[in-house]
């Protein structure tokens, strides 16, 4: 697919695999220069945005989710805060607690998709996790039994692992007892000790030498390792809250994409997601991550993107260990969900989604119809980064053949664990290049 | 490596979110024994891709919504002995199907600043309506255990053992509560086809309709009751207007229920109808 001519050559990848939704990669360099760099989104648009409009305000848990069937929790508690938020209720406590419990599961499920099916045949010459499980099937057992234990959580608090029928504006429509959960603490501390595994055997890697200085976006809350809300902060001073997330990015729609590419202020490229969470974080990391980062030879501030397997096996350790804890701690609430009323306004809501920073915002009317919603995903976000990260390292590496390059461009966009289904649907625009 | 013999799989990818072609990956006890007794051969997400070959098994997720798609599943059926549409996107056209009764351009314009830079079509449809489907997997997403059993159906050269009846059997089955009788909770059980195991009773909501119509569903009956306990009939149409809008049971009833709704009592984006040809040229020659 690819040719070498001797004044430029042209890298394309029609159809990425092991990354989630439909993406392609486009490079051009001419005389020993890069000219054009695209990783094209052609995943068909699906217009979530739109059809919200005159929904229910109750609806967009269920109907969020389906945007991305890797992530939906992310969707449903984003979707959730931001509704709340308009009608001016807070849910904390045990219902709280049950939503980062939730969440835990699908950090679990996600990450380890993309660290043992998706990104590790990368690292270890395998075309696919299922070449990779020829070579070596204990490691891709522990992969898969990792995964079903997040999936394992999500299904008990949820109903089911993908699309989750139990979260709803307000709390859960049925709260779990303590013994229900008390079953998931023999499959979480397995779990806890394959996660550990996990982080050792990713720290083993080689890892291609290139670090960038980032601007890296998270969520920061008070005590825990960002999941639900609180400020959203970077390394260069950002630090605002929620509410003004739009204020301060700005969407563009450029032509070969149907998600929309997101800026700080003018034209700052950002990067969201686990290595942003971690360098902006890691002091509230649990202490059992904390010692695994740091016997993966992981510092308090990493740019190597290649190392963002590291730093996702580290978060599923964390997250094993905050649902041993949560499950521990939980005490059954006296109603699984707190009563919300509609009231005429503006909700915003922002949650920590496998990938990165997921904003929603909806604008609702005193009956509860919603008059306008924007959806912000993570991979829009980091579209931009990935497209320059993708520039330098092609720079960096022309010496490489057309076949390896183009091998270590898609291994490159896996970094970011691109979630094209999610990616391709949204967002308002505000400014337009081309 | 060497040729199988063993019977090969692709799995393809149309307007979706993923979760259905997921729910193979899911199956994390049984996934290396599937890829020991099937050569999966075509399964991008995966990182799998061998193309040009002809498969015995085609599994579809998505819905056709773009010209070129309309053109690649014809593709896929060619290179395909058995094909299976895996979902309610690929099944009845997907949550994505609500711009079936809108304005695709006005949705255009609230999405994207640069609409020309799209290509998409004005409706989202199920894969049956362009190309014949051997088999139709409901659910949004598909359950677990219904897609093992349909490939070992298929390894077995069987019709999948599938049923068709509602989804109160299966909460009767699991001695559940009718949650539409005990607490008066708006429900589509009673026409919605079975696969989840009663889901969402089983967690004290009513049933979403998320696997689409039963086989023979009577879904005038289900509304009028539903409205006699009080359900206003612009929240039935939401109701019925979801993951499988564009099923005809489905659709039809709530064509039905909201035009005998008064005007005023609904929301503007469920009122829409489609632009009649000369409105689309009054706008057009605006433009």
């Amino acid at each position: 697919m690819t040719h070498r001519a001797p004044a430029g050559r042209t890298l394309r990848v029609e159809a990425l695999a092991r990354v989630e939704g439909e993406g392609a990669m486009h490079i051009e360099t001419r005389d020993g220069e890069v000219v054009d760099v695209q990783l094209r989104i052609y995943e068909p648009p699906r217009f979530f945005e739109a059809f919200l409009r005159g929904r229910s305000f109750t609806e967009p848990p269920d109907l969020t989710a389906r945007i991305c069937g890797i992530c939906p929790v992310a969707y449903q508690l984003s979707a959730c805060r931001a509704i709340e938020d308009a009608c001016g209720v807070t849910v904390d406590g045990p219902l709280e607690a049950l939503r980062r419990l939730i969440y835990c599961g699908e950090w679990i499920e996600s990450h380890t998709l993309h660290v043992y099916l998706l990104h590790a045949p990368d690292f270890l010459g395998a075309r696919s996790a299922i070449e990779l499980a020829e070579r070596d099937r204990p490691a891709v057992e522990r992969g898969l039994r990792l995964k079903k234990a997040g999936n394992e959580l999500i299904e008990l608090v949820g109903g089911r692992a993908i699309h989750p029928v139990n979260v709803k504006v307000g709390g859960f429509y049925r709260a779990p007892t303590r013994r229900e959960l008390a079953a998931l603490v023999d499959p979480m501390a397995r779990a806890r000790d394959d996660a550990l595994e996990t982080v050792r055997w990713v720290a083993g890697f080689e890892f291609p030498d290139y670090e960038h200085d980032y601007t890296f976006v998270a969520l920061r809350e008070p005590q825990h390792y960002p999941v639900l809300g609180g400020r959203v902060v970077s390394n260069r001073g950002l630090d605002i809250d929620e509410a003004a997330f739009l204020d301060h990015v700005v969407a563009e729609h450029v032509a070969h994409s149907t998600a929309l590419h997101a800026h700080l202020g003018d034209d700052e490229d950002y990067l969201v997601g686990p290595l942003a969470r971690y360098n902006l974080n890691s002091d509230r990391l649990a202490p059992l991550a904390v010692e695994a980062a740091r016997e993966a030879g992981l510092d308090a501030v990493c740019r190597n993107p290649y190392r963002s397997i590291v730093v996702r096996a580290v978060e599923v350790l964390h997250a094993c260990e905050t649902a041993l804890s949560l499950i521990a701690d939980y005490e059954e609430p006296d109603r699984p969900s707190v009563d919300v009323e509609p009231a005429a306004g503006v909700g915003h809501g922002c949650t920590e989604a496998p990938r990165g920073l997921l904003y929603h915002r909806y604008e609702i009317d005193d009956a509860g119809t919603i008059l306008d919603a924007r959806i912000v995903p993570p991979t829009s976000q980091n579209q931009p980064t990935i497209e320059h990260d993708l520039w330098h390292v092609v720079e960096a590496n022309l010496d490489l053949d057309d076949a390896a390059l183009t091998a270590l461009c898609e291994q490159t966009i896996r970094n970011y664990d691109p979630c094209i289904s999610c990616s391709a649907h949204f967002l308002d625009l505000t400014r337009i290049d081309r | 490596m060497a040729r199988s013999s063993r019977p090969k799989l692709a799995v393809w990818k149309f307007a979706s979110c993923d979760g259905c072609q997921l729910t193979l990956l899911d199956c994390e006890d049984e996934l290396l024994e599937v890829a020991g007794a099937i050569d999966i051969a075509y399964f991008l997400e995966a990182g799998v891709a061998e193309v040009g070959g002809a498969y015995d098994l085609s599994l579809v997720e998505g819905s056709v919504t773009t010209p070129a798609d309309a053109e690649r599943i014809r593709q896929v059926r060619a290179m395909s002995r058995r094909l299976v549409t895996i979902g309610a996107c690929a099944t009845a056209g997907g949550v994505q199907a609500l711009r079936n009764f809108a304005d695709i351009e006005e949705y255009l314009s609230i999405v994207y600043a640069q609409p020309e830079f799209i290509s998409t079509l004005g409706e989202s449809t199920p894969i049956a309506a362009h190309v014949p489907v051997d088999f139709e997997l409901r659910g949004c997403p598909i359950d677990k255990r219904q897609l093992l059993e349909v490939l070992t159906a298929f390894l077995h050269e069987r019709r999948p053992e599938v049923p068709g009846h509602s989804v109160c059997v299966e909460c009767k089955m699991r001695g559940n509560v009718c949650v539409m009788v005990a607490h008066g909770t708006s429900c589509l059980g009673p026409v919605t086809h079975a696969g989840c195991g009663a889901l969402c009773p089983t967690y004290h909501r009513g049933c979403y309709g998320c696997f689409g119509p039963m086989e023979t569903p009577n879904a005038a009956s289900l509304g009028d009751q539903l409205e006699v306990d009080g359900l206003p009939a612009t929240d039935l149409v939401r109701l019925l207007r979801t993951f499988n809008t564009w099923s005809p049971e489905f659709r039809d009833e709530s064509v039905v229920r909201l035009s005998a709704t008064p005007e005023r009592a609904v929301p503007v984006s469920l009122t829409r109808e489609r632009p009649t040809e000369e409105e689309r040229r009054d706008r057009d020659g605006a433009r």
